[in-house]
């Protein structure tokens, strides 16, 4: 049995190479179907894995809520007080703190962007200040030193924690640990460092957010020493701000209740801050769910387009085989009248097609693997990631290619009769 | 027929009023038309006729490519008429040997893979059938050619490649369509001398010629006309003939 199947093999392969440039480029719409599959999945795949990475960055047991300049209502509102006030308040925060149902962890964040100066070193930093349990919902590891502490918060103390880009830029050959650095006016000691870290800022570019330049204070601290009015000097013109927090972050302990929870803060936050829209809420969950969403709707699109041009690699298939069964058909009479069985026929013009299609999906998953090596070199910001589903799964569906195209021409091949065969010129 | 001859010998081919039908447009064409004969294990037979009297339609079905519309074929005791598709494949793999007019040689294989083709499809393992081709290729004195293509070889060798793959399944009957119609009066000579050689080891041989110099070196001549048997003749094997040429 195994050897009639190996025979059957042998005879199929020996049909293909008969004709070796014939049978190449009958394969070449099924390699480059398949190589197109799977260099398009590892690509997709490499897109989704980075964004769901970022997103996952975020938390997906987080809830973010960001403080947002409202659109300009009145612009001459605007003019004449030249002072907006909007955003998430410490009332929010603790607000949220005592009645949001399942959440664990609130963790208020205020930025300020001021200079960072070390001897005659300068640089643009973000001074982030926040709580002790900012780790909570961030995902960060120190280098080195500690974070802002309990006591830090209630003593207002002036320490920092620096990210890891900043930090090389300020003390580029020195220890940071216990230095005394200015952040605008004022001066801060550096306690720790953090390891480098980027985030997506959660918005619908999907931007990524480098979060190396920021340095951790305690937000006690950041409040007595920058107030909340945030003073923007651009082109002449002086703008206020008046912001208390730029972000809340909400822990969730269970994923289930992510959800449910974001729709009851929302609710929450249109009470207090009756309908103006000066913040916005972003579920990375979410955000996690609309990437998957978005990259099964890929999958299908690239699906059909895979199935499209494996059809189209199909009927060129049909078509050379088609030729071949009449250019053949004298062996054909010869085989059956030497007692060939139409199954014999059937298989042995199947099996042609088979290897014709298998070999087009053999060449095109390597041609689909040099793709996904060379894409990076073409555009550093793709990571293709070849699945080894995709293999599998082009292989299996081109060897059933070979399979549905090759049984009409193995059919009429084996459906011949003899005699007329035999005397075919 | 002489009696004690039909007790002597086994009957290995016997046709009964068999009637080939085909249908051109709206008329039957009767291309046999009731023929009945038989043949005995180890003769050497030719048939014979003019074009279009049906001895292509007697070969067809002799050589079970086809099946009678009425009558019975039993060859080697079995009647074969009725057969399916496969089970007539069977046949022809087992019991059937064929030598072709124009060889019908596959181009592709060596005259050994050539050889093989009957017994892979008898499903013999590979090394018995590469012995058994061997053999046969040795016997018609091709046994140091057996890995050339066959257009790598003169059409008296690819005659003999023919008859070696013919033989390679030890057929009942070796049917040979035309043989040296292909081929020089000379190399057609040796063909028809392998076939003695072959006759007189034993063999079964049914040739359909129309040339009355390679019929007469048969026992038997049957000549057909019109889809019927027009008469059985002795040919020059059985008693030679005097000014017969091959």
């Amino acid at each position: 049995m195994i050897t009639a199947i190996w025979r059957t093999f042998h005879l199929g392969l020996r049909g293909v190479a008969r004709h070796g440039l014939r049978s190449l480029l009958t394969s070449l719409g099924v390699l480059f179907g398949v190589a197109s599959v799977i260099a398009m999945l590892a690509i997709g795949e490499g897109l989704s894995h980075d964004v769901q990475a970022r997103i996952q960055a975020l938390g997906s047991n987080n809830i973010l809520v960001r403080s947002l300049k409202p659109p300009e209502s009145s612009s001459a509102a605007a003019e004449r007080s030249r002072l907006s006030v909007y955003g998430v308040t410490y009332q929010d925060a603790a607000r949220m703190q005592k009645t949001l149902p399942n959440a664990q962890i609130v963790v208020p964040v205020r930025a300020i962007y001021q200079d960072a100066r070390y001897a005659d070193r300068r640089a643009d930093a973000r001074i982030v200040g926040t709580v002790p349990w900012f780790g909570e919902t961030n995902d960060f590891k120190l280098e080195s030193g500690r974070f802002v502490t309990e006591i830090d918060l209630e003593t207002r103390a002036p320490i920092c924690v620096l990210g890891a880009t900043i930090s090389r830029e300020l003390f580029p050959l020195e220890e940071p640990l216990g230095k005394l650095l200015k952040l605008g006016t004022q001066a801060f000691r550096v306690v720790g460092v953090m390891r480098p870290r980027t985030a997506l800022t959660g918005d619908d570019q999907g931007t990524i957010e480098d979060l190396s330049r920021d340095v951790y204070a305690p937000l006690t601290t950041v409040r007595q020493y920058w107030g909340e009015i945030i003073v923007k000097v651009s082109s002449g013109s002086r703008d206020m701000e008046q912001v208390e927090l730029h972000q809340l972050q909400v822990r969730v302990a269970d994923v289930k209740k992510v959800e449910a929870t974001a729709a009851v803060l929302k609710e929450m936050l249109e009470a207090s801050h009756k309908s103006k829209k000066d913040y916005e809420v972003v579920v990375p969950l979410s955000l996690l769910r609309d990437a998957e969403e978005t990259k099964k709707d890929f999958n299908r699109v690239l699906g059909a387009i895979a199935g499209i041009s494996l059809l189209i690699g199909g009927i060129g298939i049909t078509n050379v085989m088609l030729a071949t069964v009449t250019e053949r058909t004298r062996e054909i009479g010869i085989r059956r009248a030497l007692g060939a069985k139409r199954k014999h026929i059937v298989s042995q013009f199947l099996v042609e097609t088979v290897v014709l299609a298998g070999g087009g999906g053999v060449l095109g998953m390597a041609l689909g693997w040099l793709i996904c090596v060379l894409v990076p070199t073409i555009n550093p910001k793709l990571h293709p990631m070849p699945t080894q589903e995709s293999y599998v799964l082009s292989f299996v569906i081109s060897v059933v290619v070979g399979i549905v195209f090759g049984l009409y021409p193995a059919w009429r091949a084996a459906t011949m009769d003899p005699v007329e065969a035999l005397r075919h010129e | 027929m002489n009696d004690a001859v039909v007790t002597e010998r086994e009957i290995v081919v016997a046709m009964r009023d068999v009637e080939r039908h085909y249908l051109m447009g709206d008329t039957v064409v009767r291309a046999l038309d009731g023929i009945s004969f038989q043949i005995e294990r180890g003769s050497y037979w030719a048939i014979m006729g003019p074009s279009g009297s049906g001895k292509s339609t007697l070969l067809n079905l002799l050589g079970c490519l086809d099946r009678p519309t009425r009558g019975a074929y039993l060859l080697g005791g079995e009647d074969v008429s009725r057969l399916s598709d496969d089970a007539l494949s069977d046949v022809r793999s087992k019991k059937l040997g064929f030598v072709f007019q124009s060889f019908q040689l596959i181009q592709q294989l060596s005259i050994l893979e050539n050889t093989e083709v009957p017994l892979f499809y008898q499903g013999v393992a590979p090394a018995i059938s590469r012995e058994r081709a061997r053999q046969a290729l040795t016997r018609v004195g091709l046994g140091d050619r057996v890995s050339h293509r066959p257009n790598e070889l003169s059409g008296g060798q690819q005659q003999r490649a023919a008859v070696a793959r013919a033989l390679v399944n030890q057929p009942i009957v070796l049917l040979a369509d035309e043989p040296t119609g292909n081929l020089d009066s000379k190399t057609a000579r040796e063909i028809l001398d392998l076939f003695d050689e072959l006759h007189a080891q034993g063999s079964t041989i049914i040739l359909v010629t129309h040339d009355p110099g390679v019929a007469n070196r048969a026992e038997w001549v049957l000549r057909v006309l019109d889809g019927k048997v027009d008469r059985v003749e002795r040919g020059g094997r059985a008693r030679p003939v005097a000014g017969a040429t091959a």
